[in-house]
């Protein structure tokens, strides 16, 4: 599909499914009344509940997208996705540092920054690790292993917290929730995303030279040295950000530039955009089904995202092993 | 006939004695629960309780923490109770299942409590904690003190202000339970009840804010950050109005004579409301 149409029907679909979940609720609300026309009850409940759960999904949802087809492009390996090879685990281990020692309480920022910090050592040992062509195997043992370490962490730190209802929320962190987040929650996590997916929007010309190898993309004039860091510092950002106001939300990485790499060609640098958009719709519906399936019950975003998600991981690895 | 005599006098002397020490009630009590803590401290004699539960010792959870602080608290593990050797443990019907069921097999006599979901339950928890001590003279003179001040507290408001006590995890509480026996005692209406919601129902922030309570009540803030609790800080709780922060939430935990002091603070609480309507 040509660039154009692309962006304009994704964009016209991530309209269409924010008009859709502001508008879900306990009450029939005017979208009118995000611009504060109409009854002041409704005002309120659209600007201060609605809006910051709407938007976060959608930055949240284009964070990650972005991320795994950012990673996916540059390991030229599928199965790459914050949330398998363990950023997402790290940054909410960061975050939840954070919110425990009292740093997030003395300065606001500390609490996506940690988040970054943790997820930039998560990308950096995952590069490391896997080296420069991410082989399956080794992506996905190293992950196994980061993710495992930061869960278990982070289910210490909050079992060690004096408040008793702390433990309860080691199912956010793992699983990702967008539920009666307010717009501080926004406004601490937006800047450090919108930050980090313009670093990973440069690294578009960088990723379609590496198809052909890093030799051919070397001679083309690509720094791979500027590449990687821009990924990692990128990455970190985005999904640090994202996952210090909303958990960790698994499989949106995976998915989304599964489903739109048809459409885009063979071309990683038009996947970036094009991801950052579809995790934003993705996330955007699955915030939705929770809501439509179970509307009391607070169900997670990583369980609707997980059940589309996991079988489609699981046919990836099958191919991985098939092409092996 | 004669010889027997003081063998008689001697058996029923015995009896009487059993009797007499059976009347004193067991002299090593352990409680595993912060609320049966409460009421056995209520009418125990001073050494009778070995040890209470660690909640009973934070004054969040329990009224009388202060007064608990004097007897040492246990982890509640099976072993720990078992090595205290009581003659009688009491518990919560539903906390630590697995230790009381341990306790059991190995022979100790184990008594447990449903928790409070009325006054009326916290008036026969008392009686019954009186009768299982030996205190029953004890219990009844605080249950009649219990009485005579619900009576006194009680009054017949021409309006009934609908009151949202938010709890953590988005809940509410029920008007069947002992927060909405509070409620009702001091002459509001429980949003659950104005909402029509089962007992166990969450109601959602934005439910909350759409129905307009009169009144939104929420419990003190803890000192360490957890989402469940944050949830009360939200800021369009705050923008709603009416919102009022409760000092401490002990008093509505545990069904014992401190509620009634709940009920008090939440009776004037609604003169104050109908005094600026």
């Amino acid at each position: 599909m040509r660039p154009l149409p692309l962006a304009t029907a994704l964009g016209a679909l991530v309209i269409a499914l924010l008009a859709a979940s502001l508008s879900i609720g306990y009450a029939p609300i005017p979208l009118g009344a995000l611009f504060g026309a109409g009854d002041a009850l409704h005002v309120m409940v659209m600007q201060q509940i609605r809006l910051p759960r709407s938007a976060l999904a959608a930055l949240v949802g284009a964070a990650l997208g972005l991320s795994g087809a950012a990673m996916q492009g540059y390991l030229r390996n599928p199965l790459a996705e914050p949330g398998l090879i363990g950023v997402s685990g790290s940054a909410a281990l960061g975050a939840v540092i954070a919110l425990q020692t009292g740093l997030a309480g003395v300065y606001g920022m500390a609490l996506p920054l940690m988040a970054l910090l943790f997820a930039a050592g998560a990308v950096g040992l995952i590069l490391l690790l896997a080296g420069p062509r991410g082989g399956s195997l080794t992506l996905i043992l190293a992950g196994i292993a980061v993710s495992a370490l930061a869960g278990a962490l982070t289910s210490l730190t909050l079992n060690l917290s004096s408040n008793p209802y702390a433990t309860f929320e080691i199912v956010f962190w793992m699983m990702g929730s967008v539920a009666d987040r307010s717009l501080d929650h926004l406004a601490l996590a937006a800047p450090l995303v919108a930050v980090g997916s313009a670093a990973l929007l440069t690294t578009g010309r960088g990723l379609d030279a590496l198809t052909l190898g890093e030799d051919a993309a070397e001679a083309l004039g690509i720094s791979l040295i500027r590449l990687r860091l821009s990924l990692l510092l990128g990455t970190a950002a985005a999904v640090g950000a994202a996952t210090a106001v909303a958990g960790a939300v698994g499989f949106v990485g995976l998915v989304v530039p599964h489903l739109l790499r048809p459409v885009c060609g063979a071309r990683p640098s038009r996947l970036l955009w094009a991801s950052a958009l579809g995790g934003a719709a993705m996330v955007l519906s699955a915030d939705i089904a929770v809501r439509l399936i179970l509307p009391d019950r607070d169900l997670k975003l990583g369980v609707v995202m997980a059940i589309l998600g996991a079988p489609l991981f699981l046919h990836l690895i099958y191919r991985t092993r098939r092409a092996a | 006939m004669r010889r027997s005599d003081p063998i008689k006098l001697a058996a029923a002397g015995l009896i009487w004695g059993a009797a007499a020490l059976a009347q004193a009630g067991p002299s090593r009590v352990v409680s595993l629960n912060v609320c049966t803590d409460q009421l056995a401290w209520l009418v125990a004699d001073p050494g009778q309780i070995l040890s209470v539960s660690p909640l009973g010792h934070d004054p969040r959870s329990a009224a009388l923490a202060d007064a608990l602080r004097a007897i040492p608290a246990s982890d509640g593990s099976a072993e720990t109770v078992a090595l205290m050797q009581p003659d009688l443990v009491v518990a919560g019907s539903y906390t630590a299942r697995a230790t009381v069921q341990m306790l059991e097999r190995i022979g100790i006599r184990v008594e447990r409590f449903a928790p409070a979901r009325s006054l009326d339950d916290a008036r026969a928890n008392l009686i019954r904690m009186g009768d299982l001590l030996g205190h029953a003279d004890r219990a009844a003179a605080l249950a009649n003190a219990f009485d005579a001040r619900l009576a006194e507290l009680t009054d017949a408001p021409e309006t009934r202000p609908v009151v949202a006590y938010y709890l953590p995890f988005n809940e509410t509480a029920s008007g069947e339970g002992l927060a909405g026996g509070i409620l009702h005692a001091a002459g509001m209406t429980p949003i659950s009840e104005a909402l029509g919601l089962a007992g166990g129902d969450r109601l959602p922030l934005e439910r909350l804010v759409l129905a307009q309570p009169d009144l939104i009540l929420v419990g003190p803030a803890y000192d360490s950050p957890a989402q469940a609790t944050d949830l009360l800080a939200h800021p369009v709780l705050a923008a709603t109005g009416p919102l009022h922060r409760i000092a401490s939430s002990a008093a509505w935990i545990c069904g014992t004579p401190a509620t009634l002091d709940a009920i008090a603070a939440m009776r004037d609480l609604r003169r104050d409301w109908e005094a600026h309507q």
